[in-house]
């Protein structure tokens, strides 16, 4: 063996480092599209979502030996990105602290019981009901409600994270996240209620 | 009991696929004679569709160009 051996082998392994990484970057921004759209939703404006999503790219190019490969990245990824979102104190909630949640329920039934008394059909088909609601009116929704509801609609409903990734993400059991998710819904389907005018 | 307000009850576990068996069986011949909780039972499922597409914003061209240049350079 010359003893030049250990030095090639040192050379590979640093090759094989540098691909490692290359990959895991190709791979986190693939995702970037999907993680903006869930960033965009949990907080309250762009130029945040803007923000927290490159922070979240530069710490996880700053720690990817940290990410086991094979695993979940894009909850990888919305695990740090929600831990930044946090350490920024959540700035600039739109939720309302003053509502109280209970006055925000209601069944599930109630949105649509409330919109088709308002189409003028005799019994309207559940598209034509559905058309009540505007693109606007359904983010509007949305950003009212409360944090701790909303971050799982929008894991789940809208980043299709299961029970497990949410719940890994958000650091709460998955019952909890059960649980805000059938409350989040109903007050989503209130403030919708709430927010549909007749006309 | 009032077989509507259990229907009404099971949805969104029946919708996520998260009630035991009897719960499905249950709500299913609920909803095989009943088009009135059927009804409420397909608009949630469009509008758990709908909000998905509605609330969806693309990422500006800019950040993504931002995320792109963080990439470590090839040859560092």
């Amino acid at each position: 063996m010359s003893d030049t051996a250990p030095t090639t082998a040192d050379a590979r392994k640093l090759a094989q480092d540098a691909r490692d990484r290359v990959r895991f970057e190709e791979e986190a921004l693939e995702l970037s599209d999907q993680v903006y759209r869930v960033a965009r939703r949990l907080v309250g404006s762009r130029e945040e979502a803007e923000d927290l999503v490159q922070q979240t790219y530069e710490r996880a190019f700053r720690s990817w030996r940290q990410y086991t490969p094979g695993t979940n990245l894009r909850a990888w990824l919305l695990r740090i990105l929600t831990n930044l979102n946090i350490d920024r104190g959540r700035r600039q909630q739109r939720t309302p602290q003053t509502t109280s949640i209970d006055s925000n329920e209601a069944g599930d039934y109630f949105l649509y019981n409330k919109l088709e008394s308002q189409v003028s059909d005799e019994n309207p088909d559940e598209e034509r009901v559905l058309e009540r609601l505007s693109q606007d009116s359904i983010v509007e929704a949305l950003a009212d409600v409360p944090h701790d509801f909303r971050d799982v609609i929008v894991l789940v409903d809208i980043g299709e994270f299961s029970y497990a990734d949410a719940a890994q993400i958000l650091d709460i059991p998955i019952g909890t996240v059960m649980s805000r998710l059938h409350r989040g819904r109903r007050i989503l389907k209130k403030n919708l209620a709430d927010g549909a005018v007749t006309g | 009991m009032d077989w509507c307000e259990k229907c009404e009850e099971l949805m969104q576990p029946f919708l996520d696929g998260t009630l035991s068996d009897d719960e499905v069986a249950t709500a299913q011949r609920h909803l095989d004679e009943c088009s009135w909780c059927a009804k409420r039972y397909h608009f949630e499922e469009r509008l758990r569709h709908y909000v998905r597409i509605a609330v969806s914003e693309p990422m500006s061209p800019d950040l993504k160009a931002r995320l792109a240049a963080l990439r470590t350079p090839l040859d560092a």
